[in-house]
């Protein structure tokens, strides 16, 4: 196993062009073959010597990007980054001329890990019965060794949030780094923040009920925000004072309050938005994350009055309303990135696996006008902002983690997003997949045949 | 035989209230009525068209003797003077469940769904039902009827509104005095239709439209080779559907597209139904008028959205604003394009709704000529009984009606209804009008009464000075009652009969301590009645577009000649840069450079890439619905039958660059149902985006879904991928076997699946098979090789990869996802490299979408195969375009920038692979069907009707109109699995 490691992580410069790549790989593949059919790709082992990056184009994640810059990384954490930094003479060193830098991407609020296959009941573990059930923790639940989250890492996506689903309390997620040997290993930060899917003023019509088959209003939406009401003013009043009898539930509520973890509310419309962020900030919850925010453009000014952030869904969808512009979901993140908000991107609703393409969201936002740099942040140091990992993780600065990737090219665009490098924590981490074992073991065999 | 024994029993079990002339009689003498009746001085509609002022209507015997100027009237006539009324033939509804026993919902099914019809000696299909007839289940109500009468009506016809063929209606006058054997006008009226399966039975098939008019077809096929002699055992349906042959045949359509597909089935057979239709015909109303059929119009007119809470009103959509606007002027529409229609009362919630939706009709311009046509000829003309009912002609039913006035108008009043020479009183004409202020002068006090409401239905008012006390009005034939209580001890009740030639009334009074005296009522002051609105306006009507959403066109983009100058051009082979191409006619008429522009308008790309438009292999949007579930294979089924020329995804795809889709079945079944290849003309009807000659496909499926694994079906066959290969290899063979007695000269049954799984065994239309597997993927081109044919297209493919020199090696294409994978087991194995490695293997390979969403970026997908295979950017570019024009045979029209070629082309604002680009720019045959300016300018118009509909309904509540709560009417987006 160490062979392969060896052979198809660090010794696998994709150099840009299909020939020289497609003659490694059959090289390689003629070699390892034998050992590789479908084990996981094992995680990479902490950062032993400085690495050193030159020559890069530098996307910080912050708005910025640095032209011919140097970045230096010993024990995961970036110790120097500049234009004018002094070639190392220690180390390793990465020439990446022409070549882009960021910081690895950040998936917030998916149930990576949590699902292997959607259609198999077995391999789901993302939706706990219950409807207020904060203190179900997604973190055990997440699978280090799924193929899904592997198959994130080729594409920059390296961090996640390992998110549980359902109820109007879904439970209590974790930010995840995307190579490990198990959920412990993985966590960057245990149980982050809870999840809260707020009632919609609409809702599909029953029509076993006969009603139309439509969406209606929704009748039980003031009987279903009492009852949140209820719910956390309970929680907050438990807090208060030492119970003999534990109560589960709102013991994992105490954190929204104390203000070590946050309060993602998921949520569309103009009129929930502004009851869910008043009623969370009136229960003394200080750190609110609006999570969806189709209508969020409509009360910008509300949102910065109370400094809440949004995380948009994905761009790649389609309106929601038949008269709404055709376009409206590609450009929702730059009207609130205009509007002074903090923004990141999601893809909640969206299949696991389509997570590999959460630049692409990005990059179809400067399809709008959006500043290239600025798209980033949405899928980088905004997210890590809005997370609460801005400290170690988003952005590519001294001190933070040396979590980030080489692409051959801008990385927001499916063309040039070709990643020769990616590092975790410093960690160079294999950029191997199961679907890049079948590409090259199926080439091989062609090009065995002389196909 | 046994339904007419049925009729019989009918007959008889009501003969003692009404015996025929030949029964016994037991309980008194045999007495008939000779005498006439004569209405004098009426101002008579004998037909809508024809009036007579100051004329007679003699009537006998419950007919219609004579109606005229000057008519002799016999001496045994009773006379009555309608001097200042107005006579009417009474109306006629041909689309009822009047009396008709409902059927009873089927128990839900279990966790198999029912493949097997439940009976025995009729059609195989248990929504097959024209041997039921509505007499059978048929039992007059006259409760019913009398509501019926007081809207007006006289005549219904019934039947029983269940199944896609119905079978027979009943003609039933609302007569309650008359026995069955009177009032029953005809026992098989019509013959009725309709896409809705029955409620009643379980059996699968048809799951959808497409499935339904498939099986109409083929039910006439089978009644064709039935008549004929060919079956020897008995069908029970067919032989009623041959009896009802000669019968008027009525089909239940609803909404325009429905209307032309109904027309459609028939025009193949050489049947005109009459359609019921929906109501929104004016959105089609061309379409509408060239089908010839007589229309059955609901006046179904929508409540004003309440849209007074913003947050409530976004969710309406332009379209059902828009619908609440114009529905009241479908029939005027109607009227104005010729076509001939009828009312109905379906899908209004009572008879008393009539009165009001006509009247909106006629202030939306419908003329009163048309409205009662529309209510007496015109049914009466679709059942062909003219001669009988609907008019005041010699001969004719007596059914009519006596009013006040016009008929329409709101302030007149309808005295009678007569049926069959049955009066029936609504509201004595001969009652006085005591409307209006009195005084009260009774036991030494005096007290203001005021009188208002209607003429029989009195509201009152009692005071003394200008205390308002307790009170109650009853006024019937010509006794007034009015009782009223000063205080607890204190009270009167008062009782008189009303004098028509008095305007003072004269009542006994009750005191509360029984003590009775005289009461005076003396008018003050005559009624006035209080108009509720101003008046009327002429309503602002909103302008129909194409479609009519929003987004809809105004006008239909034509076809333009243009100029690109200084472009970057993607042809078939090559990319050129700073090179011109001139569309002319419709097609490519030149590419260069610094070409002249002639009389074409010029359009500066610099900077920008032109393209061939996209075109989506694998296409669901613009449907209805998309799988026929009901049977594991069902080539029988059109997607063609279930275009949705309306549905918005168009629009979005053209403003992502699609030009051309595959519409196609879903993948419920191994053999599903055939494509239809479309252009994205938004706006034009269902057969103007049908790609004009397309070679014929047909949707085929393996996997997960044909097995049903993924939703708890246990009893369909096949199960596994083994019974997968059976399912083909049987229905080919029987092709075969169908195709051999066909050529041999042997009468044979006409089986529209097997001629088109003829038309595939003969290399005459294409399989797109929908495939995930390599096993599956391998069986099935050795399965076509046994059959001596080649599988044109595998879509999906995802394990193509692996099997991709044998894919080569058999000629077929492959069609599949950029990256999609994991959502099911099937696609453990799917990779992102697919594309690359099968076209590395000389497969023709194009990137589809399956879904709404990623088809209107499909040029963003292909720039994934650059990134995942490192495929050349023409190469990539070619999958989403030239490639797929391959593999559906139209790449001799489209699919590349080439001289001659239609003009199907796309001007990007950035390089077209890029995640940055956006189609500015969308032509099809050289007319722009997108344009980012254009489309700037319909988001304001949208936005800005939208606020004007707004205020419109905002007033329509305030005036006190009934308002709706919001809904959003959301399109269902359908993809492989949708069922």
């Amino acid at each position: 196993m160490k062979f392969l490691y060896i052979n198809s992580n660090n010794h696998c410069p994709l150099e840009g062009t299909l020939g020289v790549l497609l003659r490694h790989l059959t090289f390689m593949v003629s070699v390892v073959f034998s050992f590789t059919t479908f084990a996981q790709q094992t995680p990479a082992p902490p950062q032993t010597e400085q690495v050193a990056i030159f020559g890069a184009t530098a996307h910080i994640g912050n708005g910025e990007v640095i032209e011919n810059c140097t970045i230096i990384f010993v024990d995961g954490k970036i110790t120097a980054i500049g234009a004018d930094l002094m070639a190392p003479t220690i180390g390793t060193m990465i020439n990446a001329e022409g070549k882009h830098v960021y910081p690895g991407f950040i998936a917030p609020v998916k149930s990576l890990g949590l699902v292997e296959v959607d259609a198999v009941r077995a391999s789901k573990d993302e939706d706990e019965i219950g409807d207020f059930i904060p203190h179900i923790r997604s973190i055990i639940a997440y699978n280090a060794e799924s193929k899904v989250v592997e198959s994130m890492r080729p594409n920059g996506v390296l961090l996640g949030q390992a998110t549980p689903q359902g109820g109007r309390i879904s439970g209590t997620s974790s930010i995840v780094q995307f190579d490990a040997w198990n959920w412990e290993d993985a966590a960057v930060k245990t149980d982050d923040g809870v999840h809260m899917n707020w009632p919609a003023l609409f809702r599909k019509g029953n029509t076993y009920q006969g009603e139309p088959d439509a969406f209606i209003p929704n009748k039980k939406y003031g009987e279903q925000v009492g009852e949140i009401k209820t719910f956390v003013e309970n929680a907050k009043a438990y807090g208060k004072a030492a119970s003999k009898e534990i109560n589960l539930p709102f013991a994992a509520m105490q954190g929204l309050f104390d203000g070590t973890q946050r309060l993602y509310i998921h949520t569309n419309g103009e009129k929930e938005m502004i009851d869910a962020v008043t009623l969370a900030e009136k229960a003394g919850i200080q750190h609110i994350v609006i999570v969806g925010g189709y209508r969020a453009h409509k009360i910008t000014n509300f949102l910065k009055e109370h400094n809440i952030p949004v995380l948009v869904s994905e761009t790649h969808a389609l309106p929601k309303f038949d008269d709404d512009d055709y376009d409206f979901p590609y450009k929702l993140p730059k009207l609130l990135v205009d509007a002074g908000l903090l923004v990141g991107l999601q893809n909640e609703s969206m299949a696991n696996f389509q997570t590999r393409n959460l630049a692409f969201y990005a990059g179809q936002v400067v399809g709008q006008g959006l500043d290239k740099e600025k798209a980033l942040q949405l899928i980088t140091g905004n997210t890590a902002k809005i997370l609460g990992i801005d400290s170690d993780y988003g952005t590519l600065e001294v001190g933070k983690s040396a979590t980030l990737f080489i692409s051959e090219g801008d990385a927001l665009d499916m063309r040039t997003n070709q990643l020769s490098k990616a590092f975790i924590d410093g960690r160079d981490i294999s950029l191997e997949t199961h679907q890049t074992k079948l590409w090259k073991r199926y080439m091989g065999k062609y090009e065995r045949e002389g196909k | 035989m046994k339904l007419k024994l049925t009729a019989l029993i009918l007959f008889l079990g009501s003969a003692s209230l009404f015996a025929q002339e030949y029964f016994p009689k037991n309980d008194g003498v045999k007495a008939k009525n000779n005498n006439y009746r004569a209405f004098t001085n009426a101002k008579i509609y004998v037909t809508p068209s024809e009036v007579i002022q100051n004329g007679t209507l003699l009537i006998q015997d419950g007919k219609v003797v004579q109606a005229g100027k000057s008519v002799n009237i016999p001496k045994n006539a009773i006379v009555e003077d309608l001097q200042g009324k107005s006579i009417y033939p009474s109306f006629i509804d041909i689309f009822s469940d009047f009396g008709v026993k409902k059927p009873e919902k089927a128990d839900s099914q279990g966790r198999s769904a029912q493949y097997k019809p439940t009976r025995e000696g009729f059609y195989w299909n248990d929504h097959i039902m024209p041997e039921n007839n509505a007499l059978n289940r048929f039992s007059y109500d006259s409760k019913k009827a009398e509501e019926l009468r007081k809207a007006g009506f006289g005549v219904i016809n019934a039947h029983i509104q269940d199944g896609i063929a119905r079978g027979t209606g009943v003609l039933v006058a609302l007569n309650d005095e008359g026995s069955e054997a009177k009032r029953i006008l005809e026992d098989k009226s019509a013959q009725y239709f309709s896409f809705d399966k029955s409620i009643a039975k379980t059996q699968s098939y048809p799951t959808s439209i497409m499935g339904a008019i498939a099986l109409m077809r083929q039910l006439y096929y089978d009644m064709d080779w039935y008549s004929k002699g060919n079956v020897e055992t008995k069908d029970l349906s067919l032989e009623a559907l041959i009896n009802n042959k000669g019968l008027t045949q009525i089909f239940a359509a609803g909404d325009n597209g429905n209307v032309l597909r109904a027309d459609k089935i028939g025009d193949q057979f050489g049947i005109q139904y009459a359609i019921l239709a929906g109501g929104d015909e004016y959105e089609r109303i061309q379409d509408i008028k060239a089908t010839n059929a007589k229309l059955i119009v609901p006046l179904n007119f929508p409540d004003a959205y309440d849209v007074s809470n913003p947050y409530e009103a976004q969710y309406v959509s332009l379209k059902d604003m828009r619908h609440w606007n114009l529905a009241p002027s479908n029939p005027k529409t109607l009227e104005d394009n010729g076509i001939q229609f009828s009312f109905t009362l379906h899908e209004l919630k009572s008879p008393s709704d009539l009165k009001s939706k006509v009247q909106k009709a006629i202030s939306y311009g419908l003329s009163k000529t048309k409205a009662l046509e529309a209510l007496t000829t015109v049914p009466a003309s679709i059942l062909g009984k003219s001669g009988e009912i609907g008019s005041l002609q010699p001969g004719s039913q007596a059914n009519f009606l006596i009013a006040s006035g016009d008929i329409f108008d709101k302030e007149t009043i309808l005295y009678e209804n007569w049926v069959q020479g049955s009066k029936n009183v609504i509201q004595s004409k001969d009652q006085k009008d005591i409307r209006g202020d009195y005084n009260l002068s009774v036991n030494g006090q005096t007290y203001s009464v005021s009188i208002t409401g209607e003429v029989g239905k009195p509201k009152v008012e009692v005071k003394k000075g200008t205390e308002k006390l307790e009170s109650k009005i009853d006024y019937s034939s010509d006794w007034l009652n009015l009782a009223f209580s000063e205080n607890d001890t204190n009270s009167y009740r008062l009782i008189a009969q009303v004098l028509p030639s008095s305007d003072t009334i004269t009542a006994k009074a009750v005191l509360s301590n029984g003590t009775e005296t005289t009461a005076n009522l003396t008018k003050t002051a005559p009624f006035e009645e209080k108009s509720k609105q101003t008046p009327s306006e002429k309503p602002n009507l909103m302008a129909v577009s194409y479609p009519n959403v929003g987004y809809g066109y105004k006008t239909k983009p034509k076809q333009e000649n243009i100029l690109f100058t200084n472009a970057t051009v993607w042809t078939g082979n090559s990319i050129l840069e700073n090179t011109d191409v001139l569309v002319k006619n419709g097609k490519i008429a030149k590419v260069g450079k610094g070409l002249n522009a002639g009389g074409a308008t010029t359009v500066d790309a610099t900077g920008k890439h032109l393209t061939a438009g996209i075109i989506d292999e694998h296409s669901h949007i613009a449907a209805v619905t998309i799988n026929e579930a009901g049977h594991n294979s069902s080539a029988e089924v059109r997607m063609k039958d279930a275009i949705d020329p309306e549905d918005m995804d168009i629009y979005r795809n053209l403003a992502g660059g699609v030009t051309t889709i595959q519409l196609l079945h879903g993948s419920a079944n191994p053999i599903g149902g055939r494509s239809a290849i479309m252009r994205l003309k938004w706006g034009e009807n269902s057969d103007g985006l049908v790609f004009p000659d397309a070679p014929k496909f047909i949707k085929f499926a393996l996997g997960e879904n044909v097995k049903q694994s993924n939703w708890g079906s246990f009893s369909r066959f096949p199960q596994t991928r083994m019974g997968v290969e059976q399912v083909y290899t049987d229905y080919f063979q029987r092709a075969k076997e169908y195709e051999a007695k066909k050529k041999s000269g042997q009468s044979y049954r006409y089986d529209e699946e097997m001629e088109v799984l003829v038309e595939i065994l003969n290399g005459e239309r294409f399989i797109s098979c929908h495939s995930y597997v390599q096993s599956e993927i391998n069986m099935m081109m050795k399965v076509a090789e046994k059959f001596n044919f080649r599988v044109n297209t595998f879509t999906h493919i995802l394990e193509g990869y692996k099997v991709a020199d044998k894919m080569a090696e058999h000629g077929v294409g492959g069609s599949t996802f950029s990256d999609w994978w994991a959502y099911k087991f099937e696609v453990n194995d799917a990779i992102p490299y697919n594309a690359a490695i099968m076209a590395s293997q000389g497969v023709t390979v194009a990137i589809n979408s399956d879904d709404a969403e990623m088809s209107r970026r499909l040029n963003q997908e292909a720039g994934k195969i650059v990134k995942y295979g490192g495929m050349s950017e023409l190469e990539a570019w070619k999958m989403v375009t030239l490639n797929p024009a391959k593999l559906l045979h139209i790449d001799d029209r489209v699919g590349s920038v080439e001289e001659g070629k239609d003009a199907d082309l796309v001007l990007w604002s950035n390089h077209p692979l890029s995640v940055y680009a956006k189609a500015e720019k969308t032509l099809i045959e050289g007319a722009v069907y997108f344009d980012l300016e254009k489309d700037k300018m319909l988001r304001e118009s949208v936005q800005q009707e939208r606020n004007q509909l707004i205020d419109m309904m905002l007033n329509e509540k305030e005036k006190g109109e009934k308002t709706q709560t919001p809904v959003q009417n959301k399109k269902e987006r359908f993809e492989c699995e949708t069922l």
